[in-house]
């Protein structure tokens, strides 16, 4: 009964890192495909044709698409290191704050560094007012999932090797305002699945450069 | 512990909260709602909901849920007997998946189709059938899209089966027809009649106050 894995991706996207993560925490072997976004494969058009985007799943030939929905599915597959608590209350406010990265973290991020003026200055303050959030939410627990590494946790953690690009081009620093969060990003850090499955900040940044050239922007 | 006290602050006419009154209807689930006034929150809504503000809120016991499909999972998940999702990872994965199809993409969308006028709502008309049409065909030749019972993507589409027909007629906008989209329709009639939905839904003419009042007199109307 041998799984076949595939995992659809493109290596600085975020919410790819969160399955690479996951299926570290697991111990599932997969393929990885590295897709060029300009030139998509015949293979991810026909696994998400609906939205055409990585990340995509395959699990046995089927497709799963979404990064969070991946996410539940890989935890409700591999039982092992649930990163989901079995509390449906629990479980409910790890959604909760997983849609809140979702919704704030990825847009206010991308604002940082794609705006200009007034817009970018409001994003740099809501981001970091965003994180501020987080860091309540997180207590003085180890990480949001508790002792281990948890579904918040890896929904989060991806933005981290983000951060010197919305630093760079938001001229801003994030650890001086947010301490807690520095340090919470340490310890997911440490472990292997989260270290081997983000890029470094230093090839995300040169990455952004490149393309920052090739669209014409200053 | 289910049987704790379960309180739902919402309102009348958000499909969000009456996404949550179907699925408590579904599992036979007595609660005590509270209607808000958007333009005026309670101290009980800021102090459950401090993070958005927003309904609907469902309050079980001590325990604060928010968001309207963090909500439903936490309902299904919850208390036994009606399945509202799919047991089946990859089925969930799928139901998951439309549903945030629904939420993300549809709805904005057919809200701006609504929206818009002059030049621009051809344009905006014609993307929000694209998405449509995705619908139509997910639906197949089931009665619902969970299947033979309501599901999930069902409870999420609901503006679909309800206020899309009202904002359309205020607006003399063509989306949801019987010529475009027959299965759609056909799913929306079945829907609208189920037991745990038609209490569920407000008032039409009550709706079509309120949406005249927001996007203006219809113009010509034809549906």
């Amino acid at each position: 009964m041998a799984d076949e894995v595939v995992l659809l991706d493109f290596w600085p996207s975020p919410f790819g890192m969160r399955l690479r993560i996951a299926l570290a925490e697991k111990g599932v072997k997969y393929e990885y495909k590295d897709e060029d976004l300009r030139n998509k494969s015949p293979l991810l058009l026909q696994s998400n044709p609906v939205h055409k985007k990585i990340p995509v799943l395959i699990h046995n030939g089927k497709p799963v698409c979404e990064s969070v929905i991946a996410l539940q599915y890989i935890d409700e597959v591999w039982t092992n290191k649930p990163l989901l608590p079995s509390d449906p209350y629990l479980r409910s406010q790890a959604r909760f704050w997983a849609d809140f990265v979702d919704k704030k973290i990825y847009d206010i991020g991308r604002k940082t560094w794609t705006t200009k003026g007034d817009e970018q200055e409001a994003a740099k303050k809501e981001f970091i007012d965003c994180i501020k959030l987080l860091e309540v939410e997180l207590g003085d627990k180890p990480f949001f999932g508790g002792e281990t590494l948890g579904f918040v946790d890896v929904t989060l953690v991806p933005f981290y090797s983000w951060f010197s690009v919305y630093e760079k081009y938001g001229n801003f620093s994030i650890a001086p305002e947010c301490p807690k969060f520095m340090a919470w990003v340490k310890r997911c850090m440490e472990k292997e699945s989260v270290s081997k499955s983000l890029p470094d900040q230093d090839k995300v940044c040169g990455f952004v450069a490149e393309m920052r050239k090739k669209l014409g922007v200053e | 512990m289910a049987e704790e006290e379960v309180k739902l602050y919402g309102t009348w006419r958000s499909p969000y909260s009456r996404r949550v009154e179907i699925a408590l209807k579904l599992k036979g689930v007595q609660h005590k709602y509270y209607e808000e006034d958007l333009t005026n929150k309670s101290p009980a809504l800021l102090k459950y909901n401090p993070v958005h503000k927003k309904i609907p809120v469902l309050v079980h016991g001590e325990k604060v849920i928010a968001e309207s499909h963090v909500i439903l999972e936490y309902i299904d998940e919850t208390w036994k007997g009606y399945n509202i999702l799919p047991k089946d990872p990859c089925e969930k994965a799928k139901a998951r998946f439309w549903a945030r199809f629904i939420d993300e993409k549809c709805i904005p969308a057919l809200k701006k189709a609504c929206a818009s006028i002059a030049e621009e709502r051809e344009k905006a008309v014609e993307e929000a059938c694209e998405l449509l049409q995705l619908l139509e065909d997910e639906l197949k030749h089931k009665k619902y899209f969970g299947g033979d019972c309501i599901g999930l993507v069902d409870i999420v589409a609901n503006f679909i089966s309800h206020w899309l027909k009202v904002v359309q007629e205020v607006v003399g906008v063509e989306l949801l027809t019987i010529k475009k989209f027959p299965r759609l329709c056909e799913w929306s009639e079945h829907f609208v009649c189920h037991h745990a939905v038609k209490d569920c839904l407000p008032p039409k003419e009550k709706l079509l106050a309120v949406f005249h009042s927001h996007y203006g007199s219809a113009t010509t109307s034809k549906c």
